[in-house]
């Protein structure tokens, strides 16, 4: 049943390298477009490949190829990443959006250690975010500290405030731990709005960030050709969510994912081979906020200015729809849906409002016709050739 | 005294507000023994599993596992002191593979530090390789064709397959005493006879191991019981062979109801 033969490419590695060299292309074109015409023609052609590819399993046969190739897979994605900020490299606005798909895909990551693998549901991955970025302006501004490290400090903040929800997400189940988080990021929100310190409703600055004694904000020449500054950040979040996918990719094929997807789907069977079920919902917990932490954090340094509308419940939302979009549990399918949530509203500015209606009526045909999400979570495979027996 | 009472079991008392499940409960399980526990439908043969793996905590009374008090610790502290179980109702995680769903069984032994898991990736392939290998072994003893199909979801499996993968999960720490809630539950005749075969030979091949065995399946009882306990509204009501309780005719009356 899980084994489809037909699917199973023959060359997983030229298979692999023809859907990049596609799905880049598309992309670069979507991200080009302009004209309302040429969005809507790109948008036709991408729900028409889509269903063709479903038809003939084309979907599946790359999922496997990525399966038996993931080194080569994770490098083509990259490569293909490369390539979109090389063409872009003049254009803040394309290159800003790149940064904020692969950041939110980022703090994705951490919710889908939660809800996907742990079954903890956060509806407050922005308010974890926006301490990251809080945390970084109040540190950026005020200390001399490394900004590599005011990174992890970050993280650690969202992680260590996090925390101080552990009791009550615990003693909760379902949709009381739910709540629970629902409550905290209003709660963050609001303190944030009335606190003078942290600039109120007016917000605050962020510094921009220093790797090395070099200032991302200023910006290069290379080849003679003027890059936008938002270039090194871009490739900033992308080794960030690169590192962060790699290592959610090892907790799942770890014994640790394994406790993980067992505490999740029967406290009680875990109870009695010797789970520890606070245990793992707490890791999973910390985990998730920190990667969101860290997140936040660069986003605050690229952007340069946050406010507590940049964080609000809505963004939550937004965070655990692409975690859902995706296939709950499936760290791969979170790009797509990240690029599907974030960039297609944006695209679509010239129809004003109804931009909203037209991208919620797509989101929910998605989960119509694929209700495990874009790219449904497989069965683990704990390293892609198993051993002989 | 513990080589010759592995559990023993000294006026346990299980209440559910007005409900009494288990009522001042008696019990002795021998070190080796196969032990059936028989009883009517919610005479609280399932409830004294929960006691006895922590998952309940009595009223009052106490279990002594191996000398050692029983009531009050958590189940993760039972199952290390070697007390495996299955469920009445199968409690497989189903998304998760057969390998996963066994491998499980031998969570205190495998290593769960962040460092080892995420990082040292050669290290865990080592460990994960023999745990394979230890997965397929008991595997093929018990149920060898479930070896080729280790990384197919439990999802896809039928109901004795299921029962086999819970039993081997249970088996797979080497546990001192296996519980079993009513293993041939929602089988048919054919099938419970393999699955009686294959307790049987669980029995030939760990014979240090105790088992005690929920069931109504009369003909099961006898093959493979060598003792039998019947409780009726939470007591036992009698003690024996399966001759000699099935001529008790206080059993008689719980089965059958009182004669004319």
């Amino acid at each position: 049943m899980s084994r489809t033969p037909s699917s199973a490419p023959r060359r997983p590695g030229l298979l692999l390298a023809l859907a990049t060299l596609v799905v880049t292309f598309y992309l670069w074109l979507f991200l080009h477009a302009e004209t309302q015409t040429g969005v809507a023609l790109l948008l036709a052609l991408a729900l028409a490949a889509g269903l063709a590819a479903g038809r003939l399993r084309l979907v599946r046969s790359v999922e496997i190829a990525g399966n038996r190739r993931p080194g080569l897979a994770r490098a083509l994605a990259v490569a293909g990443a490369l390539a979109l900020i090389a063409a872009f490299h003049e254009s803040h606005f394309v290159l800003l959006m790149i940064c904020t798909v692969l950041l939110y895909t980022t703090a994705c990551l951490g919710l889908t250690v939660q809800f996907g693998f742990s079954g903890v549901a956060n509806f407050a991955g922005a308010a974890f975010f926006g301490i990251g970025a809080y945390a970084t302006a109040v540190l950026a501004a005020n200390t001399g500290l490394p900004h590599l490290l005011i990174l992890v400090l970050s993280g650690a903040a969202a992680a260590l405030v996090g925390s101080l929800l552990i009791t009550p997400v615990l003693r909760t189940r379902g949709h009381y731990a739910a709540l629970v988080t629902i409550a905290f990021g209003i709660l963050f929100r609001t303190f944030i709005e009335v606190n003078d310190v942290l600039g109120g409703p007016q917000g605050l600055q962020v510094p921009g960030m220093r790797l090395f004694g070099y200032e991302l904000n200023d910006g290069f020449t290379l080849f003679g050709a003027d890059v936008s500054f938002y270039a090194s950040y871009a490739l900033l979040s992308l080794a960030l969510c690169g590192g962060v996918f790699a290592l959610v990719k090892a907790l799942e094929r770890s014994w640790i994912g394994l406790a993980m997807d067992v505490v999740r789907t029967d406290e009680t069977a875990a109870a009695t081979f010797g789970l520890h079920i606070a245990r793992w919902k707490v890791v999973a917990f910390v985990m998730g906020n920190f990667f969101a932490g860290v997140a936040g954090s660069v986003y605050g340094m690229i952007t340069g200015f946050i406010a507590p509308n940049n964080f609000t419940f809505p963004d939550s939302l937004l965070m655990l729809s692409i975690v859902v979009l995706g296939g709950l549990g499936n760290a791969a399918g979170l790009l797509p849906a990240a690029v599907i949530v974030l960039v297609l509203p944006e695209k679509l500015q010239f129809i004003q409002e109804y931009r909203f209606l037209l991208y919620a009526a797509l989101v929910i045909a998605i989960l119509l016709f694929r209700p495990d999400g874009l790219l449904p979570r497989r069965t683990r495979l704990f390293f892609h050739r198993e051993p002989q027996r | 005294m513990s080589a010759t009472v592995l559990v023993d079991v000294r006026g346990l008392t299980m209440r559910f507000g007005g409900l009494t499940a288990l009522d001042a409960l008696d019990l002795q399980i021998r070190p080796g023994e196969v032990l059936g526990l028989l009883g009517p439908n919610g005479s609280g043969k399932t409830t004294f599993f929960n006691v006895l793996t922590g998952l309940y905590k009595a009223t009052s009374g106490s279990i002594a596992y191996d000398g050692q008090e029983v009531v009050g610790r958590t189940p993760q502290d039972i199952y290390r002191a070697g007390v495996a179980r299955t469920f009445q109702r199968s409690r497989l995680s189903l998304p998760l593979t057969v390998f996963d769903n066994i491998v499980i069984g031998d969570y205190q032994h495998m290593r769960h530090g962040l460092v080892f898991n995420l990082l040292r990736r050669r290290a865990f392939r080592a460990e994960y390789e023999r745990y394979v290998e230890k997965v397929v072994e008991l595997l093929r003893i018990f149920s060898p064709p479930l070896v080729d199909r280790l990384f197919e979801p439990v999802a896809a499996f039928s109901m004795i397959d299921r029962r086999r993968i819970e039993v081997c999960r249970a088996l797979l720490s080497r546990p001192r005493l296996l519980l079993l809630d009513e293993p041939s539950a929602g089988m048919t005749h054919e099938e419970t006879h393999e699955l009686m075969s294959d307790i049987l030979d669980v029995r030939e091949r760990l014979p240090g191991l105790t088992v005690v065995l929920i069931e109504h399946e009369m003909n099961v009882i006898e093959r493979i019981t060598q003792r039998c306990v019947v409780l009726n509204y939470g007591k036992k009501i009698a003690e024996g062979s399966y001759a000699e309780i099935t001529a008790d005719p206080q059993v008689q009356t719980a089965y059958l109801g009182e004669a004319e």
